[in-house]
């Protein structure tokens, strides 16, 4: 019998550290997880969590000489971590595209758009000028940018910033790739155009048959979209499972911070938002045990060793790092996340 | 609005134009249309969100109503007292009432100067204290704000960008303002410390009895903080509302389109609901559109759009919206609407 295909892409314990003067910057901590074809990964977390960094350090984006590296990934069952440059270079943005939070600055100022767009494919493909420029036209259309051919010799000035983001998304597709690693790619646009973006990932999935990794800050934002999600904090995983699980069954109080800390239009107005006390940590210096554990109203004795990411009160595919049992969980979980239960 | 008192701020038909110049004269060949007749009053203890997408003109009217900007034409009134052409000798009195919290907490602190110093610039300005009660209420202020008075000879990189927030906000109540415009204050912050200063910005204002006007582009923390909010396109005050009223009832397309594009972090809710995607971008502001400025991205429009400017009429109970289309009004409503703002003057001007 034939062994299962390989997931898509596997990072296996991942360590990312970056050597400075003040210490030790450990921004990834032993991040794991898998990502199947034509899945939404959607990586959650607020800034210095290390999701960034993660992904990145999946393309090997990361050139500081002070950064340290360890752990695997795995695209198709090989180690990106030891590829030669070379055929890297083939990975990234052939194989495996990024799309970057700031549209503005993504974009070289002095090249055309399509100009641009058609450097990509010329990179990873033997074909002429001429069909490149035609390629990129079609991609321009294909993101929903209206008279194409005319605005194709557009300069990066002259595009709003959503149509910015969509000559990004149209480069990102340009080689078929076959994962699209979008960073907070709606956070700088206005609401209605970042549903137009999502619209965009979402239907782009599907006629591209690409797996996305979306990372952002917004749970908003991968409810509609994400098939499972992982919650980062402080360099670390601490919870990830499928969307269904992490909305309606969340296991780690975090999430629950996370859940009841955003003044939601689908409920009634709070008198007081749920805040979480404090600040993320330190990542030179960590807090011993649990990470969220100075910041967690639930915390108790056992929070001073670290709980492993597993399955715990969740579901079979579900896991998290907490150490409260799932009834007393139950018991809190409400509470917390509509705010009645503050932290000290 | 009974609970509030006194009008504090009135805006009246006020507008805001930046003139493009061009050639060696610098003649005037155009303007941005940044805040186009706009009107309406902040009562004290009250606030008064503004919603609008990025362009909208939203920070614009902040900086004019505060008088960082003077207005081209229309009329700002504090206290009942008009400071729309005010010279900067007689608008420094008035800037002690009124104060200003910024986006980015970065940019808006200056880097060199101790945080004391910071918060305690504003008093040195006006000369409200000697420096050793300068000091203190600046301490107490520290405490206020939820810092520790500890923090009085740090420099503005050793802290987060959420404490720097909390600095921008003890520096702007530091003179005891009325009125406090606060522009996009937690739009660069994470969810968690969002909340936080959210929390805080609603203890401030019962304690030092505040008046806002809360700009932001996040409808969720707008309706969270707000008792009115104003929704701004292209310049133009399209919809005005008691805050639960808007979310409920919205009455401009415009609005109806923005609540539908807020994210819910529902994936059931979010997988049932209509969402109502908006073609396009915002139109320039150089050269907005004829008629009603929304009509180029309105599922509803028709020609009467294009052609006639729709007034901001009043449908109950505060409840302003510019529209030719408003939605979820009753035909009574709308009749008695229509009497009492005929379109005729209007519609004759613009029909060949």
């Amino acid at each position: 019998m034939a062994p299962p295909p390989p997931p898509l892409l596997e990072v296996r314990d991942l360590k990312v550290s970056f050597n400075t003067e003040d210490g030790v910057v450990r921004a990834v901590d032993g991040v794991s997880f898998t990502l199947g074809q034509g899945e939404v990964l959607g990586i959650v977390g607020e800034s210095g969590s290390g999701k960034s960094v993660t992904m990145m350090s999946v393309l090997r984006l990361i050139n500081d000489p002070n950064a340290v590296f360890e752990g695997e990934v795995l695209y198709k069952g090989r180690n990106v971590m030891d590829l030669p440059e070379d055929r890297m270079r083939e990975v990234r943005g052939g194989e495996i595209a990024m799309i970057f939070q700031d549209p503005m600055t993504s974009l070289n100022p002095v090249y055309r758009v399509a100009d641009q767009i058609a450097e990509a494919i010329l990179t990873h493909r033997a074909i002429g000028k001429a069909a490149a420029r035609t390629r990129a036209v079609d991609l321009l259309r294909q993101v929903g940018i209206s008279q194409p051919e005319r605005r194709a010799d557009d300069f990066p000035h002259q595009f709003s910033g959503g149509m910015r983001q969509r000559a990004m998304i149209a480069m990102a597709l340009a080689n078929d790739p076959d994962i699209l690693i979008a960073d907070e790619p709606t956070t700088a646009l206005d609401v209605t155009i970042q549903a137009q973006i999502l619209d965009l990932i979402a239907r782009l999935k599907d006629e591209f048959a690409s797996a996305v990794i979306l990372i952002t800050h917004d749970l908003g934002v991968v409810a509609g979209i994400a098939d499972r999600i992982g919650v980062m904090y402080a360099g670390r995983l601490v919870e990830f499972g499928g969307k269904r699980d992490l909305f309606y069954d969340p296991q780690h109080p975090y999430t629950w911070g996370l859940l009841g800390s955003i003044p939601r239009l689908d409920r009634p107005k709070q008198d007081r938002l749920h805040s979480i006390a404090g600040m993320p940590p330190s990542l030179i210096d960590p807090p011993a045990g649990c990470r969220f554990r100075p910041r967690c109203p639930h915390a108790f004795d056992r929070c001073e060793t670290e709980p492993a990411l597993e399955v715990r009160g969740g579901g079979a595919r579900h896991l998290d790092r907490c150490w409260l049992d799932p009834e007393s969980k139950r018991a809190v979980r409400d509470r917390t996340i509509r705010g009645e239960s503050a932290a000290a | 609005m009974s609970a509030f008192g006194e009008p504090l701020v009135e805006v009246e038909d006020l507008v805001t134009h930046f003139p493009i110049r061009e050639g060696l004269l610098g003649r005037q060949v155009a303007a941005v249309h940044a805040v186009d007749g706009v009107t309406f009053s902040v009562r004290e203890g009250e606030t008064l969100g503004l919603v609008g997408e990025s362009g909208c003109g939203k920070s614009t009217l902040g900086r004019t109503i505060v008088r960082l900007l003077e207005p081209t034409s229309g009329d700002v009134r504090f206290q009942g007292r008009s400071i729309a052409h005010l010279r900067a000798r007689e608008l420094r009195p008035l800037r002690r009432e009124m104060q200003m919290v910024f986006q980015d907490p970065y940019a808006s602190l200056n880097p060199r100067k101790r945080i004391g110093s910071i918060i305690a610039s504003p008093m040195k300005i006006h000369g409200a204290a000697d420096a050793r009660e300068r000091r203190r209420r600046v301490q107490d202020l520290l405490d206020v704000v939820g810092l520790s008075p500890e923090h009085y000879n740090r420099y503005p990189h050793e802290f987060s960008g959420g404490q720097r927030q909390r600095i921008g906000v003890a520096r702007a109540l530091a003179l005891r303002p009325k009125l406090v415009v606060a522009d996009e204050p937690v739009s660069a912050l994470d969810v968690s410390i969002q909340s936080q200063m959210l929390n805080l910005l609603e203890d401030l204002q019962e304690e030092f009895h505040l008046t806002y006007i809360f700009i932001a582009h996040d409808l969720g923390v707008v309706r969270h903080v707000s008792d009115r909010i104003a929704v701004i396109y292209l310049g133009k005050l399209v919809e005005l509302s008691p805050a639960a009223e808007l979310y409920e009832r919205p009455i401009m397309p415009y609005t109806e389109a923005l609540l539908s594009a807020v994210p819910i972090p529902d994936p059931d809710l979010s997988d049932q609901r209509e969402r109502i995607v908006l073609q396009g971008d915002v139109p320039s502001p150089i050269d907005p559109p004829p008629g009603c400025r929304f009509h180029p991205r309105c599922r509803y429009r028709t020609d009467v759009c294009a052609a006639v400017e729709p007034p901001l009429v009043d449908y109950g109970g505060g409840h302003l919206a510019a529209c030719h289309h408003p939605l979820g009004v009753d035909d009574e409503t709308l009749a008695r609407v229509r009497r009492a703002a005929p379109l005729t003057d209007a519609a004759s001007r613009a029909s060949p």
